[in-house]
Parts: C-alpha cells; sequence; structure tokens
C-alpha cells in the first residue's frame, strides 16, 4: 500500500489548488449545475447507507438466499466476461483490422446490444436460443441442451449485453496501436496470429482489462435480459439483482441489505481499477 | 560534394562468405565487430541456389502512384535507393519485404522467386524508420524475437540475441526496454533485431532519418562498418545523399516511381542526369546540344565547354565557379557571360548563396564581403561569368 500512500500524499498538494481554482475560476452558471449533478448523483446512495437496517444486517446478510444470489452473481458475471474475452477480442481485431464490405454496418450491429432495451435483448435470445428457437431447437434435439432458465442461460444472457462493451473498448484500443507493429513482427517471421498473440496482445492488454472490467460490472448488474431468457430461479438463475427486485417487494430490509452488497462490490472494484489503470503507474 | 567518399567500404568488407577478422575487437565497443561467441551468426546459411544476390523487377500499380523500378545487386552489395519525398523509395522497400504486394514484375533472392512469399517467410530483415522496437519487450527479447519465430527454443534464442548484442556494443543494455533506449541505441537494437534473422537481404527505411545530428554521425560510421560485414545483400532507402554515399556502394535515384539514374556515388556526383541530383550534389546542370565546345541550351543560351561533344549533353558546374559583376565586365577571360537578376539570396555554410533567373538560372556562391561590396539584393541585375575550364560536359 506503500504507493497509495505516496499517491495520498502527491495528491495533497494538487487537491489545494484544483480547490483554489475553483474559487477564483469557474462561473457560477456552470458550478451551480455541477454542484447539483454531483448531489444528485451521490444522494441516492447516501440514502441508501442511511436507510440501511445495520442492526438487522448480519442477520440479513448471513441468510443462505443472499449468498446464493451474491455467488451465482459473481460466478456468471466472470464466465460472462470470459466468455465476451474469448469471443469479443477476435471480432474486435477482425473490426479494426480487417476491411470487408459492409465491416461499417457489422460493427453498427455489434453495438447495436449497447442500446437495445435489455428485455428485447432477453426476448430476441428466447427466439433464437429458446426450446422453440430457430436455432434452440436444434440444440435441445441434437444435444439434448436447453439453454433458457439454467445458469448456463444467466451466462448467455449477460453475454450478449455485456460483450459491446469489450468489443468497443479493445476495438478503440487496437485503432489506436500502430498497426506497423505487426508488420515488423511479420518480416521477422512470425505468422499474422503469432504476431497479434505475441505483439499484438501484449500491447492493447490495458484496453482489454478496461474492456474485460467494463463488461464484467456490466454482466453483474444484468437484469432485463437475465429475467426474461433465465427466469428467476433461487439458487440457479436468481442473480443479486433479481433478488434485490424480488425482495424489495415483500421485505424492503433485504433489498437494502442486498443492493449495500452489489454496491460494496462495485466500490471494491472501482478501487481496484483505481489502483492498477486509473493512477499513472 | 565533390569529394565522394570512396565507393563505401570496399577495402573494409571481408572476403564473402567469412567472417570478419576478430582483431579489432579490442576495444569491445560497436566499432569493433568481435566474432560471436557460438559462431551461430554468419553464413552457413543452407540454400539451394549458390547466393546471387538481388534480382527484382518491381511494379506497383496504385491509383495514383506507379512503382516502376529494377533493382539488381550481389551479395555484399550496399544499394541505397535515393529520392525525394514520395518518390516511391519507401513502397519499392516494402515490396521488397513482402508488406506491399507487387503488381507485376518480380523478385528473386539468390535465385528464390520470393514475390508470392508472403513476408514471413522471406530471409529478409527490416530496419524500419523509427525502428518499431516492441515497446512492451526488452532490447534482447526484441532481439530474439525473430530466432523464436524461427523456431529457436527460449534458450538458444536469448543466447543468440546476447551475441547480436553484444556485437553491436550493446551488453548491458539487455535489460532495457526501448523506451529507456537513446535513438542511436535503438537505431542498433533495430538493426540487431533484423540481423538476427540472418537474413539474405537487409532492408534500412530511412536508417539514420530518427536521429540527432550528433548520434547520427557515429551512428553513420558504425552502421557502415556493420553493412560492410554484412555478408549478403543490403538495400537502404534514404533522402539524405550524405547518408546514401558514406553508406552504400551503389546508388539508384527514384523520381516518380522510376529509376532516373544509378550508379556509384562518385559516378553520380560528377555526373547528374535530373535537377534532383543536380541540386543533391550542389550543381548547377543544365541538358542541350553540343557541337563541339558549345553546348546550345533548348532554352536558348550557349555555355562554352572545355571538352569536345556532339548530340545530346549535359553540362555542369558548381556554384562556387560562378563569378558576379554589377556592370558588364570587360576584358574578362572567362568565355561564359549571362546578363542576369537577383531572385533571391541565402546564406550557405559560410558563403552567400545566389539564387538567379534571367538568360540562365544558376546559383551561385560567393563570399559575405563579395556580396557586400556588389551591393545584391533581390531584384538586382548582375553579370556572371563562368570559365570554360570549370564547367564539366558529358553525354545525355
Amino acid at each position: 500500500m506503500s504507493d497509495a500512500a505516496a499517491e495520498t500524499l502527491e495528491s495533497g498538494p494538487r487537491r489545494r489548488r484544483v480547490r483554489k481554482g475553483v474559487r477564483r475560476g469557474v462561473p457560477l452558471p456552470l458550478l451551480l449545475p455541477a454542484l447539483l449533478g454531483l448531489a444528485f448523483l451521490l444522494l441516492p446512495l447516501v440514502a441508501l447507507l442511511v436507510r440501511a437496517p445495520w442492526s438487522t444486517l448480519p442477520d440479513q446478510l448471513t441468510s443462505t438466499e443472499v449468498w446464493q444470489a451474491l455467488r451465482l452473481s459473481l460466478l456468471c458475471a466472470t464466465a460472462a466476461t470470459a466468455a465476451s474475452l474469448v469471443i469479443g477480442v477476435p471480432l474486435a481485431w477482425l473490426l479494426a483490422r480487417t476491411d470487408f464490405p459492409g465491416r461499417g454496418f457489422v460493427r453498427a450491429l455489434v453495438t447495436l446490444p449497447l442500446v437495445l432495451p435489455p428485455v428485447v435483448g432477453g426476448v430476441a435470445l428466447l427466439l433464437a436460443l429458446g426450446r422453440n428457437g430457430i436455432v434452440g431447437q436444434w440444440l435441445d434435439s441434437w444435444f439434448g441442451i436447453t439453454l433458457p432458465f439454467t445458469t448456463t442461460g444467466v451466462i448467455v444472457a449477460e453475454t450478449f449485453v455485456a460483450m459491446p462493451f469489450l468489443v468497443i473498448s479493445v476495438e478503440g484500443t487496437l485503432r489506436a496501436a500502430d498497426p506497423r507493429y505487426e508488420e515488423a513482427a511479420t518480416t521477422l517471421g512470425a505468422s499474422r496470429f503469432t504476431a497479434f498473440r505475441r505483439v499484438t496482445l501484449p500491447l492493447i492488454a490495458p484496453g482489454i482489462a478496461a474492456g474485460a472490467v467494463l463488461a464484467w460490472a456490466r454482466a453483474l448488474g444484468e437484469f432485463g435480459a437475465t429475467i426474461t431468457f433465465a427466469g428467476n430461479f433461487p439458487g440457479r438463475t436468481q442473480t443479486m439483482p433479481l433478488a434485490v427486485y424480488l425482495a424489495l417487494q415483500n421485505n424492503p430490509e433485504a433489498a437494502i441489505a442486498l443492493s449495500l452488497v452489489l454496491l460494496a462490490v462495485s466500490i471494491t472494484v472501482l478501487a481496484a481499477l483505481r489502483e492498477r489503470w486509473v493512477s499513472p503507474a | 560534394m565533390t569529394n565522394t567518399p570512396p565507393a563505401a567500404a570496399d577495402g573494409a568488407r571481408p572476403p564473402q562468405g567469412l567472417p570478419a577478422p576478430d582483431n579489432e575487437s579490442s576495444t569491445g565497443g560497436a566499432g569493433g565487430n568481435p566474432i560471436p561467441a557460438e559462431g551461430r551468426v554468419p553464413p552457413t546459411h543452407p540454400h539451394a541456389h549458390p547466393p546471387t544476390g538481388l534480382d527484382a523487377h518491381l511494379i506497383v500499380d496504385l491509383k495514383t502512384f506507379h512503382l516502376d523500378v529494377t533493382l539488381k545487386a550481389a551479395p555484399g552489395d550496399v544499394v541505397a535507393l535515393l529520392g525525394p519525398n514520395g518518390a516511391g523509395k519507401t513502397t519499392a522497400l516494402r515490396t521488397l519485404a513482402g508488406l506491399t504486394p507487387l503488381t507485376a514484375g518480380h523478385l528473386h533472392l539468390d535465385g528464390t522467386p520470393l514475390h508470392r512469399t508472403p513476408p514471413e517467410s522471406r530471409p529478409v530483415g527490416v530496419v524500419f524508420q523509427d525502428y518499431l522496437l516492441f515497446p512492451h519487450l526488452t532490447a534482447l527479447d526484441n532481439v530474439a524475437f525473430g530466432p523464436r519465430c524461427h523456431g529457436a527454443t527460449k534458450k538458444e534464442a536469448r543466447a543468440q540475441a546476447t551475441t547480436w548484442l553484444t556485437r553491436m556494443g550493446l551488453a548491458i543494455h539487455t535489460t532495457t526496454k526501448p523506451r529507456h533506449l537513446s535513438g542511436g541505441q535503438a537505431q542498433r537494437v533495430a538493426l540487431a533485431r533484423a540481423l538476427a534473422t540472418n537474413p539474405r537481404l537487409l532492408l534500412l527505411d530511412e536508417p539514420l532519418a530518427a536521429l540527432d545530428a550528433r548520434t547520427r554521425l557515429d551512428i553513420r560510421t558504425q552502421l557502415r562498418h556493420h553493412l560492410a560485414e554484412f555478408e549478403a545483400v543490403a538495400v537502404l532507402v534514404t533522402h539524405d545523399p550524405l547518408d546514401a554515399m558514406v553508406l552504400a556502394d551503389r546508388l539508384v535515384v527514384i523520381e516518380d516511381g522510376r529509376v532516373v539514374q544509378e550508379g556509384t556515388p562518385r559516378d553520380i556526383a560528377r555526373h547528374p542526369r535530373t535537377d534532383y541530383i543536380a541540386q543533391l550534389v550542389g550543381l548547377n546542370l543544365y541538358k542541350g546540344q553540343a557541337d563541339g565546345h558549345t553546348v546550345t541550351l533548348d532554352a536558348g543560351p550557349e555555355i562554352a565547354t572545355a571538352e569536345t561533344l556532339s548530340g545530346e549533353a549535359f553540362v555542369a558546374f558548381p556554384p562556387s565557379a560562378v563569378t558576379l559583376h554589377r556592370t558588364r565586365p570587360t576584358g574578362t577571360s572567362a568565355r561564359n557571360l549571362w546578363h542576369c537578376e537577383v531572385a533571391g539570396l541565402e546564406t550557405h555554410g559560410d558563403q552567400i548563396r545566389a539564387d538567379l533567373t534571367g538568360e540562365l538560372p544558376l546559383a551561385a556562391d560567393l563570399t559575405t564581403v563579395a556580396a557586400a561590396e556588389l551591393d545584391l539584393h533581390p531584384g538586382a541585375s548582375v553579370w556572371a561569368t563562368v570559365k570554360a575550364t570549370q564547367t564539366h560536359a558529358y553525354p545525355a
């Protein structure tokens, strides 16, 4: 943690200087809305902390359902991120490094899940991979694989929603990276794949990591597509967001407790990110 | 630029196929070139054909650009592609490396056709203009990259890389990342990386352009040593005539995608055939019809020459051969006299270079004192004289 300590030491005077700057320079018409915006973002989180049932919290959190939901959430989000990495990074490479007809259109399609309401994504997944879906029926009859309303279904839904974040992030990094490094590698005898693996991949690793974290966070909070495609079965498909929503209807205190857990996870991730990627090494 | 260095390093080059003598390794620096300990580096290249060098006809058709260049070089040759920006030098180099496909033509290296071979399978090493050292790898692993790709184990590759870095005088920088290397060090790592695959063709794209003037001088000398030692064909691209003349034993001048002149540096410096080359080597160059001791330019004026020629001919003379007068000189022995106007003046070393227009456009060099005494200024009317003995005429 010596790094963190050094950072605090360093940022101390810097912060003071910034504050001085605020008093001198920022015009009121900008400052007031900015503070309002900040308050708007923080207020709900404060409310969550204020209204938290601190006395009963230990009991709420030690219930098996909470742990089940949390474990499932972490598992599925991680699996979805892994799946996104395996198929998303090559897709990003294809979009960034090759030229084929309709590339712009494909690129737009890849980003579609970013703006598509997740529930619509869930419905679409059902029609594609559901038991009677255009692909799902074959999966069912040939391999006996059923995706909807299973844990795998949760992972599929989360991957569908989260992968675009990774692809966009990695593609941007790839575009910014100098393709001539790959050329240099090929003149040294590396095949295009070796060049990608040994030169490009290490060069874009920070972009991949950032994209993976974005995707993981998105997958962790996924609600609409998951509940539509995988349902809400405790222990099998009930992730934390679903548990929160369900608890809110019959046990608000439990909902707050669950929300606190998710908040804690998010803050932990953010802190970890800050240490590793945001702060200048 | 008339003081051309002798055809680069011919004397220093070891007999082809033999490693360099070991007796200059005493300094351990990059100047001396010790034989790598493992003896892994030079030739022993298994080849179906005896090394015959490079035989290439490079044709590339892009929408806005047409390249048509023929290149031939024997093993041990260092050929410089010299030309202005956008002439197609780098494109030619990329086709040799396989990074840009040929539209037509051929590329044979030691008798093996390569024009359909992908870059990773060509026995070609490239030193890129800004080196393109892999930033995430140490100097050692950058150099070991090529041997690794050619099937060496990690240990073997590193051993070879160490040998190469030692040879370049970089033994203490093996664990350094590229961003901590100076320009000159990075250049040598890039050269070591390109040589570590034992290429039969070494390509260097503006190898000294990224260096500051001081480093450039040192690195140019070192590079000349390394190129002299290299037993296969080396082709370098540059727009700097000095680099070309110091490093290469043959120049190929490219303009607009075509070869306009080729030959030894001395030959090209003495007999420029285009304005670009004449400017590079600092000569006034004219083309016209020779008849005895007179060359009549297409535009009208005549130039008296020392040589006797007939037919199409070039006449060249250095700016320092021009004498300027504010009034028409009388009793001058110079046989060439033109009435001109000063178009511009600039300092050129410790001299003033006057750009003249008029009967004959030319450049003239004179001392600062002379320029002041003549009261030269743009627009001034002057008479220029050149002695016939200071011109040099040769057939076009």
